[in-house]
């Protein structure tokens, strides 16, 4: 029997700075999760990750992440892809460094 | 310190031009990330979490000033202002942008420095005791056969596809301070019947199956060195695993195979390895050691340490960071890296420019990297130790805590690393602060605590006297304790205590931890690792667990 299918994301790493960055609806890469499409569909999902493995010029190595709906749009549900959508926890770098709150 | 030729100055050259070319045909879509990826990690160059790391070799752990400098320089221009000294004397830059990345190696070229060898499955940077050279139980300086080492493993055609990672370490000194028993190879300095040569212990390792290295060798002539080390990897190259990632390493090779099989293919490969080899490795260290400056002593000024010196502060740091110097009038100084509340092993460009300029000024010039993430001034004149004492005490580099609770290793676990399944460097920064309000850590006395924020190992924490393992079970942190590792010649992996604990509980399950041990020990000259050794795991599972879930438990 089939297992009912965890809504995703798809993320990757910029390729020239590493940032990590997510596919939006409407085919650009935000740095910002609550902007990324969510993906309720599996079938949808994978065709959205093939489309995204193929922009090699801009991205590398895309992944399905598992995802939620927010308020704002999508929120991590695994304590990774919380980490990857703020910065480490030692030094207010990476993402949190803009955002101004974590 | 030794001194780079021209072979190595145009070897790096041509290997940065290529890469330089190799990141504009990445960048220009010439090249896919499947080809590029093999391409950039043999540079050094990994993809993180939050962006590329780039892990610079640092062999045998040893720097100069100018090095030091350039470490500096390259943290300010190309990253956030600061870099991470990690378990294998290696640093990491977590910040590099891709396009930088071939203006970085040429800046480390200038001071004969380099990212190679730092992935893949090649021979990896070798690591030595960071007292080589100073130390006062030392035999000899094992630097020299470390760059003997470096030279012979640096683009070896023969070993560029190995089935997996090869780390050696190599010690001149019995007490070990280098880990060798828990490397693929060991090396440990011997003398026997007025020759001096090494134990060769193979097999060691830790990550998820740990191993303490078996030994091979009893007793390897110094100038059979790199012939017997040529023939266990070739050995390793034919036998080791390529159908399992897991069980790839050699520690698993010498398993399987047992080790007196493994020694006698081993003995008869070295038969044509040795022929080969026609003695050039003799030549080839005698003109390393020539290379390798000594310092010019300077006798006289030890007075000042036999008692005009009443600084309480100082007194307590002269303490734990100080070591026996082979020089009477000289100090091993080592800076703690491990402020209490800090990241362990990062240290900021200025930071890094004050320790250069030390080195520089009242160090003959040197400078080492522990793999337990700290700094050392290797040749301090005792005169010289409350100047050098009140500059590092500015630089926020005075830190009295070496060999102590919170002098703690810790990988950079889910904070940075891909392949973590849960944080450690919060872990470590909590449990210094929460060791550093209680006040008991010169009550504690020698605890390593060791974290890794996942399976490989990386904190070492499997010879941590308390190891700590973050895992992720079922999408939370959790962590696991074990009990009673040993990272010295008498090397032990700890076994585990039992349940993890969560991200909220590990801080305090350590600190009962502590206090049961200072409840139990005979006396205060008995350290944690004796008492564990005497009483076993029982009242320390007591104190993490309580009475009655170890009585549900038996």
């Amino acid at each position: 029997m089939a297992r009912p299918f965890t809504p995703k994301i798809v993320t990757a790493n910029a390729l020239l700075e590493g940032d990590v960055v997510y596919l939006t609806e409407d085919n650009r890469w935000s740095r910002s999760h609550s902007d990324a499409e969510l993906l309720e569909d599996e079938a949808h999902a994978t065709l959205r990750l093939l489309e995204a493995e193929r922009q090699q010029n801009v991205i590398v190595g895309a992944y399905l992440a598992d995802a939620k709906a927010g308020p704002d749009g999508p929120e991590p549900v695994h304590f990774r892809e919380s980490f990857r959508s703020r910065g480490p926890s030692n030094y207010r770098h990476g993402k949190q460094a803009h955002t101004g709150n974590r | 310190m030794y001194r780079y030729d021209d072979f190595d100055a145009e070897f790096l050259a041509e290997r940065n031009a290529q890469f330089r070319d190799q990141v504009e045909r990445r960048i220009d879509g010439s090249l896919t990330e499947d080809e590029f990826k093999p391409l950039r990690l043999m540079n050094g160059l990994y993809l993180q979490l939050h962006a590329y790391m780039l892990r610079v070799a640092i062999p045998y752990g040893t720097l100069d000033s100018a090095k030091m400098r350039k470490l500096a320089e390259i943290a300010e221009r190309w990253d956030k202002g600061y870099g991470h000294f990690t378990t294998r004397q290696n640093i990491q830059y977590n910040w590099p942008k891709l396009r930088d990345v071939p203006d970085m190696l040429d800046a480390l070229a200038e001071v004969g420095l380099h990212a190679i060898q730092t992935s893949g499955n090649t021979i990896r940077n070798v690591t030595s005791d960071h007292f080589a050279g100073a130390a006062a139980d030392e035999i000899a300086d094992p630097r020299p056969y470390a760059e003997l080492i470096r030279q012979w493993s640096t683009d070896h055609p023969e070993f560029q596809f190995l089935p997996r990672k090869f780390k050696i370490a190599i010690t001149g000194s019995p007490n070990d301070r280098a880990v060798t028993r828990a490397h693929d190879i060991g090396l440990r300095m011997v003398e026997q019947d007025g020759r001096t040569g090494f134990e060769v212990i193979v097999g060691g390792g830790l990550g998820r199956t740990p191993m303490i290295g078996k030994v091979i060798r009893d007793f390897l002539p110094e100038d059979e060195l790199l012939p017997y080390l040529e023939a266990i990897v070739h050995v390793y190259n034919r036998y080791g695993r390529r159908d399992n990632k897991y069980k790839a390493r050699i520690k698993i090779t010498v398993h399987e195979a047992g080790l007196e099989t493994i020694r006698a293919e081993v003995e008869e490969a070295f038969q044509q390895t040795k022929a080969d080899f026609e003695g050039v490795d003799a030549r080839v260290i005698a003109r390393i050691r020539d290379r390798f400056v000594v310092p010019a002593f300077i006798e006289g000024g030890a007075d000042p340490l036999d008692g005009t010196q009443t600084d309480p502060v100082f007194r307590a740091w002269a303490d734990t960071n100080l070591s026996e110097h082979r020089h009477p009038d000289y100090a091993i100084v080592t800076v703690s890296l491990k402020a209490h509340g800090q990241t362990p092993g990062d240290a900021t460009a200025e930071q890094m420019r004050v320790l250069a300029d030390l080195a520089e000024r009242y160090g003959h010039d040197e400078l080492r990297i522990s793999h337990q993430q700290n700094v050392i001034l290797p040749h301090v004149r005792k005169v010289h130790l409350p100047v050098v004492h009140a500059r590092l005490k500015q630089a926020g580099l005075a830190t009295a805590n070496v060999g102590l609770a919170s002098d703690i290793i810790a990988c950079p676990g889910m904070d940075y690393c891909a392949l973590a399944t849960a944080r450690s460097i919060p872990v470590a920064t909590q449990l210094a602060e929460r060791i550093d309000a209680l006040r008991i850590e010169h009550e504690v006395g020698p605890l390593q605590i060791k974290i890794s924020g996942c399976i490989n190992a990386c904190g070492h924490h499997h010879v941590g006297h308390i190891g700590i393992l973050g895992l992720d079970r079922a999408g939370v942190e959790n962590y696991q304790i074990t009990l009673g590792g040993d990272a010295t010649e008498t090397a032990a992996v700890g076994e585990r205590a039992g349940p993890g604990f969560a991200y909220d509980e590990i801080v305090p399950a350590v600190e009962r931890l502590m206090l049961a041990y200072l409840e139990t020990r005979e006396d205060e000259s008995e350290t944690f690792l004796e008492t564990y050794r005497r009483l076993g795991a029982a009242p320390f599972k007591e104190a993490l667990y309580g009475p009655e879930k170890r009585k549900d438990a038996a």
